[in-house]
């Protein structure tokens, strides 16, 4: 068993020099780790050493078997309030790629433990304007560098890390909602009923997971921390079969889709990235490159289940497209 | 004037209504201890079965429970605003009005604080605001304002009465032990001496300016609240401003209804007269014609330079609430307007039904501010079950409004049977200025 998890870490870590993420997973490894060595007496010795990067910037040899324990650690809610050091998380939607195939609302479902009417990524269907054609929009949560929703939480329990991501410490929460109505994306959802699963204990809580939920607190799109300790990239850029959301570090200026890498500042300056509603001044750390040169037809989104579809009944675009009888 | 002899005869006169509970007050009582039971079952099953009994969802998080903690507690701005210019100034005509006022004042400041604690859905976490602070939340703000402010208004209230305490204490024969007792106990040494009365006159005026300033602090942060927040409806710079003069507005009301009921219902007519409806009925007017001032600032600010999420708001507005919009935004204001401001309309009569649909509007226009900007958000909502789109309160909701509304009038009836609702004190202190300004004028025909 130990043996496989160290394979399989070993395939992981040669993704992130792929995708140039090494220095910061040993910089988490050593991170953890140096933590694990302080509070744990015992550890047993593999005899097998590796060199990892610490926070400060130095090389530490420490035993191989120590770094096994880090993807499993648990990050209790104080230490997921610090953040990954070094980094500073960013994602890029290309709008042009997507055709509302929701395996990016799926897989986040099932990584969350949401249910099927629960989604932190939602999937708009927005127009510019009179003459402009329709697209998809997936809207997560933004993580704004000047987030209103942290702004406005009595008691702390949603904060802003120094890596950019905005969490939510539902153990610290009380329910006022204000930070739901103070959020200008609509992104933040309510855990209104106590549900079995909430009883689920065999995880223990981290506001880096958002499992088990609770009732009477917030949720939202967490950009998936705990994959990202473990250097693997958040559910949705991982599910999406289009390759549409890139996801990286902004001080590394790289982001990847999991197939092709680029250099975050190229993709936003040649392809005409932008924020939405940036007029707003809450500085988000997710960018949109426009709908142009479209992969697939915009009706390629309505291949789905007859309630979703129901779910857009509002919009312009579709009352026409349902008179004229195409979907 | 004797006046030893002058507070027995007001104690007389007055110790019916706090000794003897009518079949109608029983009644009434009964109800209201129905609602509030009512109310408390809802309760229960909000708590166990959490939020989703209610009416709010994702997209309208903030429901009745909101907009009933916005209504009491601009009661309670107005009835301490009002009460601190009567107390500040002086006005002659005070006397039959402001223990009412200040009741109303203490006792919605009281409600008003529950409704937003049931809008929070994890009650057992409520120390969190206190061990968790953080200073830059409004709701932070709000509470240290709330509970400085209702600090601020109990010793004002208490001030107040305290020469009817001491008058009551001096006067207790045939009234039970345990209010004896209780009355000795609250008048706090209280002999009515010069020097006693000359401080506590100093204290009351103090305290009267200050509830006017932690009243406006109050409200501005409540306001604020909403204003703070980037939401295409609330974002305004005249929120604040804005709150204030609607909440003088329904508050005159909600002074104009109970003035009513009470002089109807306790016979006081010689006491709260009609020249106290006129006056109310003018400050009614010129808070209608504010209140309608800011109402179409607002309005017509947004409409005429028509944002696209402003033009949103609009449409749902005219679309989905066109009878609300139009009952709180005309008619709750245009209605008092009519009816205060020609002098045939003017009676007592009318005054109150202006008053009532003052407060009713005022209602409305709060749950217009509330909902409709909840369900206009800056992305359309999309992509959401059906049944999350649009708020409508469900019976727990109601229940529990019911339920506020019927604590008020109880804590209000309780408190009529501690002190008589028209200050004896106040009485006296009117009768004894009334003669010294007829001596006054007797020298000066003498001469």
């Amino acid at each position: 068993m130990k043996d496989d998890k160290t394979t399989r870490n070993g395939t992981n870590r040669r993704k992130f020099l792929k995708m140039g993420l090494l220095s910061g997973a040993t910089t988490v490894a050593g991170a953890s780790l140096l933590a694990n060595l302080a509070s744990e007496e015992e550890l047993k010795a593999s005899g097998e050493k590796i060199r990892v990067l610490t926070p400060e910037g130095k090389m530490v040899e420490v035993d191989a078997e120590s770094i096994n324990k880090y993807p499993e650690a648990h990050i209790t809610p104080k230490e997921s309030r610090k953040g990954i050091p070094g980094r500073k998380f960013v994602m890029v939607i290309d709008l042009s790629k997507c055709k509302n195939a929701r395996t990016c609302v799926e897989s986040c479902q099932k990584a969350h433990h949401l249910d099927y009417n629960e989604e932190y990524m939602k999937i708009l269907l927005l127009q510019d304007h009179e003459e402009a054609d329709p697209y998809w929009f997936p809207k997560p949560c933004y993580h704004c560098d000047e987030p209103p929703c942290v702004t406005v939480c009595p008691t702390g329990a949603t904060f802003k890390r120094d890596d950019g991501i905005v969490l939510v410490d539902s153990d610290r929460c009380i329910g006022c909602k204000f930070c739901v109505t103070s959020c200008p994306y609509s992104v933040r959802q309510f855990h209104w009923s106590h549900k079995p699963k909430f009883d689920d204990t065999s995880q223990p809580y981290s506001p880096e997971t958002s499992v088990p939920g609770e009732v009477g607190t917030v949720m939202k799109c967490n950009f998936c921390p705990d994959m990202l300790r473990q250097g693997k990239l958040p559910h949705c850029v991982s599910a999406c079969p289009m390759g549409v959301i890139y996801f990286g570090d902004k001080n590394e200026d790289m982001v990847t889709n999991g197939e092709e890498t680029v250099r975050f500042s190229e993709l936003i300056n040649d392809r005409g990235g932008y924020r939405y509603l940036e007029h707003l001044g809450t500085k988000p750390n997710v960018y949109y490159l426009p709908p142009v040169d479209r992969q697939f037809p915009l009706e390629r989104g309505f291949d789905v289940d007859e309630d979703i579809i129901e779910r857009y009944k509002d919009v312009p675009y579709v009352q026409d497209m349902k008179e004229k009888g195409k979907i | 004037m004797d006046i030893a002899l002058r507070k027995k005869e007001l104690v007389k006169e007055f110790s019916p209504m706090l000794l003897k509970p009518g079949k109608w007050s029983k009644i009434w009582t009964a109800i209201l201890l129905a609602l509030i039971l009512c109310g408390l079952a809802a309760f229960v099953v909000q708590v166990t079965q959490g939020q989703e009994v209610t009416g709010m969802r994702d997209n309208v998080v903030w429901g009745i429970y909101t907009i009933n903690f916005i209504f009491f507690l601009c009661l309670s701005y107005s009835g301490a605003f009002a009460s601190g210019v009567l107390h500040f100034f002086n006005t002659p005509w005070k006397n039959a009005v402001s223990r009412i006022v200040e009741i109303i004042t203490v006792v919605s400041l009281i409600v008003g604080p529950i409704f937003i604690i049931l809008c929070m859905a994890r009650l057992d976490r409520l120390h969190y605001l206190f061990i968790y602070p953080r200073i830059q939340s409004p709701i932070t703000w709000d509470v240290i304002a709330i509970t400085t402010d209702l600090i601020g208004c109990l010793l004002y209230l208490y001030l107040t009465f305290i020469p009817d305490f001491a008058i009551l204490r001096d006067n207790s024969e045939g009234l039970p032990k345990w209010r004896k007792k209780l009355y000795t106990s609250l008048a706090i040494g209280y002999r009515d001496t010069p020097s006693q009365r000359r401080r506590l006159h100093k204290i009351t005026k103090i305290m009267s300016a200050m509830v006017i300033a932690l009243a406006i602090v109050t409200y501005s942060v409540l306001a604020w609240i909403f204003s703070l927040t980037l939401q295409p409806g609330w974002n305004s710079t005249i929120f604040a401003p804005y709150f204030i003069v609607a909440g003088l507005y329904s508050g005159v009301g909600v002074i104009i209804i109970a003035m009513y009921l009470i002089r109807k219902y306790f016979n006081l007519d010689h006491y709260i007269r009609k020249a106290h409806f006129l006056s109310a009925g003018v400050i009614l007017l010129i808070t209608a014609l504010l209140y309608g001032y800011f109402t179409f600032s607002e309005y017509f600010a947004r409409w005429f330079s028509h944002k696209t999420h402003d033009a949103n708001l609009l449409d749902t507005l005219f679309n989905d609430y066109f009878w609300m919009f139009i009952f709180a935004n005309y008619i709750g204001i245009l209605v008092p307007l009519a009816i205060v401001f020609f002098k045939k309309l003017r009676s007592i009569k009318n005054i109150t039904f202006a008053a009532v649909i003052a407060v009713v509007g005022l209602w409305f226009n709060r749950y217009l501010i509330v909902v409709p900007t909840q369900e206009t958000p800056y992305l359309p909502i999309q992509d959401t079950r059906p049944e999350f789109i649009h708020y409508s309160a469900t019976w727990v909701e109601w229940a529990l409004s019911f339920a506020g509304v019927a604590t008020f009038v109880l804590f209000f009836m309780l408190l009529m049977r501690l002190v008589p609702i028209i200050p004896m004190s106040g009485v006296i202190d009117y009768e004894k200025k009334g003669k010294v300004r007829r001596n006054g004028l007797t020298q000066q025909q003498q001469s």
